[in-house]
């Protein structure tokens, strides 16, 4: 089994006023090697926790998590993560970033320095080794930030809403990189969104989350993840499925959010 | 208590009216030299996206200081000087005190009733001015009334008994009825172009030469004496210390205290961001010293250290420390929890995680700090050496001020300025240099 498991997990908050907030409930998932799966819901349905979780910058309060047999109980190298922004160092230029984790690791610098290049070349930034992370726009700091986890070989890549700040262009060129990413390593991907578009191009597999507690409430397998590999984007969107599943998946997050609404003008 | 609370009310008031003056002047000096400006550049397009901004008043970022302005308000502060303080470099300055020779008549009534007029020769002398000759004059004349000679300093005073040397002056009912012509008694003195004439009650006259408007070089001397000062003090020092010698001990003070502070602060800030125990454990003493001015402590430190280097350095380390403790603190805690995590996730170790990561990051806050600390630790020195010390900046101006030599004082007070301003501007050029991120994360 090599594979995430993510076995009863739970996790409750406990508020300063004694309160409880179960951002959590017993949520069962088996994530197959090489899968793309995106999560998607309302706010507070604790899907970044999930994520978190998943990590290992977060401990549950109940279950447990193993990736490929090994109980998950603090952040590694073995799962990557892409943040939505700011996760980038600074003071370093992008080759720097890029070669973060190997270096970190001891990494010889020529055997660095080759990684580094392949994946510049993988995320088109070529001519932008030497450059400063501020001399970046936002799409290209992500691409930095996608190679940056890459350069790490990690077995999973957890996404938190890494495409949420650009605007939409960027964002749909940044959408047909993962899916490229994606078939070219067989990554198991970990993807949260807040754009349903996003989540059906993005995910074999969706995920819809519902608060209070925090729950999958519904789960599908997509082929539009698989279409989209290495065409336009746009017309998997016009496949005869995608609207209808769009508008599905809108009005059940539409009826959460009104369930939310309606209690809490009741509470 | 009421009444000297009264009489702060009071000064204060008078404060009010002079401050507000003194802007008013060069407010007034400032919208003339604007207007003049104006007449030149009116008929001149602006060049650039700024000069296309239809919206100015309220946009900050199109607000950007005119360095004209400033260079004019630079020159004006030394024209207003130079004017206030009869400057020989301007063609025109506030009335000056008269200086040279001047003289008046005054006439006498002996008891008899006879009346005579006699002269008194004035020859009034720059201050400080040393063998200055008596002018001439006959100690004499015709007549009962005998010529007097005086000699006075400039904005100084002095009382004649004319009758002295008068025949029958020491007799009762002689005395002095007239000056240049003009009745005068103790309470109404005579004034002619020179100087005024006032009577005494015992019939003397105090003679008062002209004071003019400028200010007298003992409260502020004017510019060129004081750039001579600066050359004289440049070449020969003051008591024995070079004026380099003692910019250069406030300066390696500062140096050394500053390092220490960051040394320790540095550390320390680091602990207090990073771990629970020592946050808890450091803060009620950082949130103590920290409001305590430096200066508060220097008593604590003469009586603990005495007034050599070690008790100068003490008290800068102190001044020093709690800023960088504080700006440190500030860094670790502005880390975005985003890298810290990135980086786990990468597979650093909390070692590297603390090199690479929290080190850089806190970097733009510590030099924000150093900043602080740095212009804290130059005021600081320079009070501390006002209080004791052998050498520096504040101590040759402590010990001008004691003989009343304004001229040293103000040539120091402008190089510490100057110093502290430079220090600034290092350290920002380091910061730009070391930091460049700073800002844009």
């Amino acid at each position: 089994m090599s594979g995430l498991v993510i076995d009863d997990v739970s996790m409750t908050f406990e508020l300063p006023d004694g309160g409880k907030v179960e951002a959590l409930k017993n949520i069962n998932l088996d994530i197959n090697e090489g899968e793309l799966m995106s999560v998607l819901g309302p706010s507070g349905c604790g899907k970044t926790t999930l994520l978190n979780i998943l990590a290992g910058f977060l401990a549950p309060t109940g279950g447990k998590v193993a990736l490929a047999g090994n109980h998950v109980t603090g952040p590694s190298s073995e799962r990557g993560m892409v943040f939505q922004q700011g996760a980038l160092f600074e003071w370093m230029n992008v080759s720097k970033n890029i070669g973060f984790g190997p270096s970190m690791a001891g990494v010889d610098q020529g055997t660095i320095n080759a990684k580094v290049n392949e994946l510049l070349g993988i995320v088109g930034l070529q001519d932008f080794g030497e450059k400063m992370i501020y001399e970046l726009s936002g799409g290209m700091q992500q691409r930095v930030a996608l190679a940056r986890c890459l350069a790490n070989d990690p077995d999973v890549i957890l996404m938190d809403e890494p495409l949420g700040a650009l605007d939409a262009l960027t964002r749909e060129k940044m959408q047909s990189l993962v899916l490229d990413i994606w078939k070219e390593t067989g990554k198991t991907i970990i993807l949260i969104t807040h754009s349903v578009e996003e989540a059906l191009l993005l995910g074999e597999r969706l995920l819809v989350m519902a608060p209070r507690p925090g729950r999958v409430h519904t789960e599908y397998r997509l082929p539009f993840a698989e279409l989209g590999v290495g065409a336009d984007l746009r017309e998997v969107k016009q496949h005869a499925d995608f609207g209808p599943k769009r508008d599905e998946i809108l009005n059940m997050i539409w009826d959460m959010e009104e369930e939310i609404m309606g209690r809490t003008e009741t509470a | 208590m009421g009444q000297e609370i009264l009489d702060l009310l009071v000064s204060t008031f008078w404060m009010i009216l002079g401050i507000a003056g003194i802007f008013a002047i060069y407010l007034a000096i400032s919208a003339g030299c604007w207007f003049v400006h104006s007449l030149f550049t009116r008929n001149r397009a602006g060049t650039g996206y700024g000069s296309l901004k239809t919206v100015t008043f309220g946009d900050e970022s199109s607000v950007v200081a005119n360095r004209i302005a400033s260079i004019a308000a630079v020159v004006a502060v030394f024209v207003l000087w130079g004017v206030a303080t009869g400057s020989n470099l301007l063609p025109f300055t506030l009335p000056q005190p008269f200086t040279g020779d001047t003289q008046f008549e005054y006439t006498a009534v002996n008891p008899a009733g006879d009346t005579d007029t006699g002269m008194v020769f004035v020859r009034v002398h720059a201050f400080g001015e040393e063998g200055v000759e008596k002018p001439e004059g006959k100690d004499g004349g015709d007549g009962f009334a005998k010529d007097d000679i005086v000699v006075v300093a400039e904005r100084r005073s002095k009382v004649l008994r004319v009758q002295n040397n008068d025949e029958g002056g020491k007799e009762d009912g002689f005395r002095v009825t007239h000056v240049n012509g003009q009745p005068i008694s103790s309470d109404s003195p005579v004034t002619y172009s020179d100087a005024t004439v006032e009577m005494t009650g015992k019939g003397s006259l105090f003679i008062k030469p002209d004071t003019g408007w400028t200010m007298e070089a003992l409260y502020l001397p004017p510019p060129e004496q004081v750039w001579k000062r600066f050359w004289q003090l440049n070449a020969e020092g003051y008591q024995n210390v070079g004026l380099w010698e003692n910019v250069f001990w406030s300066l390696i003070r500062v140096v050394v205290g500053f390092g220490l502070g960051c040394l320790f602060g540095i550390p320390l800030g680091f602990a207090m961001g990073l771990n629970s125990w020592m946050r808890g454990w450091f803060d009620p003493i950082v949130e103590f010293m920290r409001p305590v001015p430096p200066l508060a402590l220097i008593p604590l430190v003469i009586i603990w250290f005495g007034i050599g280097e070690q008790g100068k350095i003490s008290l800068l380390f102190l001044a020093a420390l709690w800023i960088m403790t504080i700006a440190a603190r500030a860094g670790v805690s502005g880390v975005n929890i985003s890298k810290v995590h990135a980086a786990y996730s990468l597979g650093a170790t909390k070692r590297q995680i603390l090199s690479k990561v929290i080190l850089p990051n806190s970097l733009p806050e510590i030099f924000t700090g150093a900043r602080v600390a740095m212009g804290v630790c130059w005021g600081t020195v320079v009070a501390a050496e006002l209080v004791a010390a052998e050498k520096g900046a504040g101590k040759m101006i402590i010990a001008a001020s004691k003989f009343q030599l304004t001229d040293i004082v103000i040539v120091g007070i402008i190089l510490i300025g100057i110093i502290g301003y430079m220090i600034d501007i290092m350290m920002r050029q380091a910061e730009n240099f070391l930091v460049p991120w700073k800002g844009r994360g």
